[in-house]
């Protein structure tokens, strides 16, 4: 019986294969949503904790292991933005490289878009990061989201010009 | 709102954050996996507790509600 049948029939070795073999791969797109190693880590566990117990609602015929679990992650990490909204934002963000003499101005600049970032609501955000700052194709985005790719794209607008009025607040003009 | 502006903001966020998906790889977290099988598979939801010790209660204080339970389970 092939690997993905006998995770969809329980076989906690089957499991435990598929979780080795897409960890990464589920990590880092939760690390994408989140930008924070920790979370992404709690959140990777989560999701496969989440896969395990809906093992007999997959559909081993269609294969796409991947696809479901991005879902899946993507599910855990709304939930985990929602849960944390008030908490300090992204506080893990790695800094863009390349900067130059203003690195203060930079870093200033690039609280104040984390901070406008936290204030977007998570499905926005979510949207904005994975399609702008992340460049995921917008087919992957609409199947983890669970929606059509025009859903996605009218979400990306929706966040930017959310973010935008964010921004303005703080006194930056994009 | 113009696809200039959304290109605009495109570009101030690109300036301002890095892509993190190429990240390194997480540790092992197999171990945490286990961790977490182990304990949610005798973990009872506190409200089933509760609801557990109403229906003791109820059935010591009045026996004869046993066989009106017995027909709703």
């Amino acid at each position: 019986m092939e690997l993905l049948e006998r995770f969809a029939a329980g076989d906690q070795d089957a499991f435990e294969s598929l979780f080795h073999q897409y960890q990464t791969e589920v990590f880092r797109w939760v690390l994408r949503i989140v930008r924070n190693r920790a979370v992404a880590e709690d959140l990777t566990v989560e999701t496969f904790w989440r896969a395990y117990r809906a093992h007999a609602r997959f559909d081993a015929r269609r294969g796409n292991c991947a696809g479901w679990l991005r879902r899946i992650a993507t599910n855990a990490a709304l939930d985990h933005l929602r849960s944390a909204k008030r908490e300090v934002p992204l506080p893990d963000d790695v800094p863009a490289t390349g900067q130059t003499e203003n690195a203060a101005e930079q870093s200033e600049l690039r609280q104040k878009i984390l901070a406008a970032l936290q204030q977007i609501s998570p499905k926005l955000r979510v949207a904005v990061l994975l399609a702008l700052i992340e460049e995921q194709p917008y087919r992957e985005i609409a199947e983890a989201l669970g929606i059509s790719e025009g859903a996605v794209k009218v979400r990306v607008f929706r966040g930017v010009r959310a973010l935008r009025k964010e921004l303005e607040k703080a006194g930056i003009r994009p | 709102m113009n696809e200039r502006e959304v290109e605009a903001m495109n570009k101030l966020l690109k300036g301002s954050l890095t892509p993190v998906g190429d990240a390194q790889g997480p540790r092992d977290l197999w171990p945490a996996m286990q961790r977490k099988l182990s304990e949610r598979t005798v973990r009872v939801p506190w409200w089933d507790w509760v609801l557990l010790a109403g229906a003791s209660l109820m059935l010591w204080f009045f026996p004869g509600l046993l066989p009106a339970l017995l027909y709703h389970l």
